[in-house]
């Protein structure tokens, strides 16, 4: 029905701008990492030096390990935030479900950088948190491992990201049919083995899909550890960052990018899978 | 809830919900609160309500050139990636050309992708295009990033569109021309205006991929950025305040006319590219 002129005229403009402005840029970063720089001059030489580095210096394996626990944590945090809520709206919010369902989403689209600082103020030495405790008598001197650490980073991106892993989590609650949970309850199930035999196995895909969303996005954060984190809080896209700014090693800070996105695109495509294998259809 | 089913009660699952919504809104709530604390954003409770940071942040000229510099290229980025999320969408809707499935991949990976992967990319990009840093680059970053949101929508409303309604206008004698302007883009409305605010306040609030690509004049959140390494005053409160206030009623405009356009289906693809 749509004639050739058409079907170019739509393709060429949107192909042309992504393959110069997308795939190049990324091409690019993978061509980077493959080069060197010789006092101070990037050499155009191909060669594995970067990647060798990267693997044979314990201090980028000890940072990638420590990214890899705060993001595992900020991912099991959200889920044990994000599930019970995506639960309690699916099945106990009644009437107000649709209302408190907007009151997650908002959240999700109101900037990073506040919310980030928000948690600046609360958690600092002369913070409001560390008022509160002194306001209450609990403490009396300021409490000062609360901002500048790994804790802070975790709460900072898991108070972010929370919201992501409850929305797919909950799209998977609402598509559960209702008379398998009651015919589950009919034939003499209780709530528990409800949930854990029906509703928790049905919802799998959801919470895979926030779960990696959750890890993935953790990951490559950089902000955080410079916002909240402090010196035990770095995070390897902030090696990163530094490679590519005082440091000076634009290769290096390539290939870690480069294990960055390859890391990052497993990921999303094992999940895929494996929700594929656990929806119903 | 469906009908027949009575909702059980719960109280431990509604006070833990009660909770996580505590949290959730927590820090927002304390940084409209402090912003009109006269004490700093330290300390508890706050004494002392006053306007005076935002009269000082009304008189604050860099605050406002951010301000300025960030509309500008939300604006811009708004026009160039709906433009070019449109004819994608389109492409993919009724194209078939060569690498198509690496095209769709493609357009979305700046939405799954870490914000300073695909920053340091365009750096490299611009770097090597010998070309300087500044509100230009910004906005090459924000409009191609965000062709990925435009697409999304805009796939997903071609979708749902009734085709019989362009073969019509194709039959009765009008130019392909034509029909896009009076039958394919007017159906196509809603979708462009949910994906227009989103894609406006997504680069309004955008600091990954500016952290890399910015030149001498400053965007808002990067103006922000610049001032918490120097030091909290609750004037950031008040700004924030200010940006949280937009972004919300944004919001509710994008999610009525979205409710009202789409429905959770382009949700669905939005959230799982």
């Amino acid at each position: 029905m749509y004639s050739r002129a058409y079907k170019t005229l739509v393709s060429l403009p949107p192909l042309l701008w992504v393959g110069l402005f997308l795939l190049l840029p990324y091409a690019l970063m993978f061509a980077h990492s493959f080069w060197v720089v010789h006092d101070g001059v990037l050499v155009h030489q191909w060669n594995l030096h970067n990647y060798l580095t990267l693997f044979s210096k314990p201090v980028y394996v000890e940072v990638l390990l420590r990214t890899m626990r705060i993001a595992a944590s900020v991912t099991l945090c959200s889920l044990l935030l994000g599930y019970p809520l995506a639960y309690y709206l699916s099945f106990h919010a009644g009437s107000r479900k649709e209302l408190l369902y907007q009151l997650v989403i908002v959240p999700l689209w109101v900037s990073y950088l506040v919310r980030g600082y928000a948690w600046k103020t609360i958690l600092g030495s002369e913070g409001i948190l560390n008022g509160f405790l002194q306001y209450l008598h609990l403490t009396h001197g300021p409490v000062a491992f609360l901002l500048y650490s790994p804790f802070a980073v975790v709460l900072m991106l898991t108070h972010i990201y929370t919201p992501f892993v409850f929305l797919p989590i909950y799209a998977a609650l609402e598509h559960i049919p209702r008379p398998l949970v009651e015919a589950s309850h009919d034939l003499g199930a209780g709530s528990v083995q409800t949930f854990l035999r029906v509703i928790l196995p049905l919802s799998i895909p959801g919470l895979l899909a926030g779960a990696t969303f959750a890890f993935v996005l953790s990951l490559g954060d950089f902000l955080a550890p410079l916002l909240v984190g402090g010196a035990s809080g770095t995070m390897i896209a902030n090696v990163v960052q530094s490679l590519f700014g005082a440091a000076f090693d634009w290769p290096l800070g390539a290939a870690i990018s480069v294990c960055i996105l390859i890391i990052t695109i497993s990921l999303l495509f094992l999940s895929e899978r494996l929700e594929k294998r656990w929806s119903f259809k | 809830m469906s009908g027949h089913a009575p909702t059980r009660r719960a109280p431990l699952l509604t006070i833990y919900s009660a909770l996580v919504f505590i949290f959730i809104y927590l820090p927002v709530v304390v940084l409209i609160l402090y912003s009109f604390n006269r004490d700093g954003v330290g300390g508890f409770p706050p004494r002392h309500l006053t306007l005076d940071w935002y009269r000082q942040l009304v008189a604050d000229a860099p605050i406002w050139d951010a301000v300025v510099n960030s509309l500008i290229v939300a604006s811009c980025s708004v026009a160039l990636s709906l433009t070019l999320g449109l004819l994608a969408a389109l492409a993919l809707d009724r194209a078939n050309f060569p690498g198509k499935a690496l095209f769709r991949r493609l357009v979305l990976l700046p939405l799954i992708l870490p914000g300073i992967i695909t920053g340091l990319s365009l750096l490299m990009f611009v770097v090597f295009a010998g070309a300087q840093l500044s509100l230009l680059t910004v906005f090459l970053g924000h409009g191609t990033a965000l062709i990925s949101v435009a697409t999304t929508e805009l796939f997903a409303g071609l979708q749902k569109m009734d085709r019989a309604q362009e073969e019509a206008s194709l039959d009765l004698g009008a130019t392909p021309w034509q029909t896009f302007w009076r039958v394919t883009l007017p159906n196509l409305k809603l979708s462009l205006i949910a994906a227009g605010l989103l894609i406006f306040t997504l680069s309004m609030d955008e600091i990954a991929v500016t952290f890399f690509l910015i030149g001498r004049d400053n965007t808002l959140p990067l103006e922000i950025w610049g001032r918490l390494r120097r030091g909290i005053t609750p004037e950031i409160n008040a700004v924030s305040t200010l940006i949280f206030a937009v972004s919300v009623t944004l919001i509710v405009i994008w999610y009525r006319v979205r409710t009202r356009g789409l429905g959770a289906d382009a949700q669905e693809l939005l959230e799982k590219p």
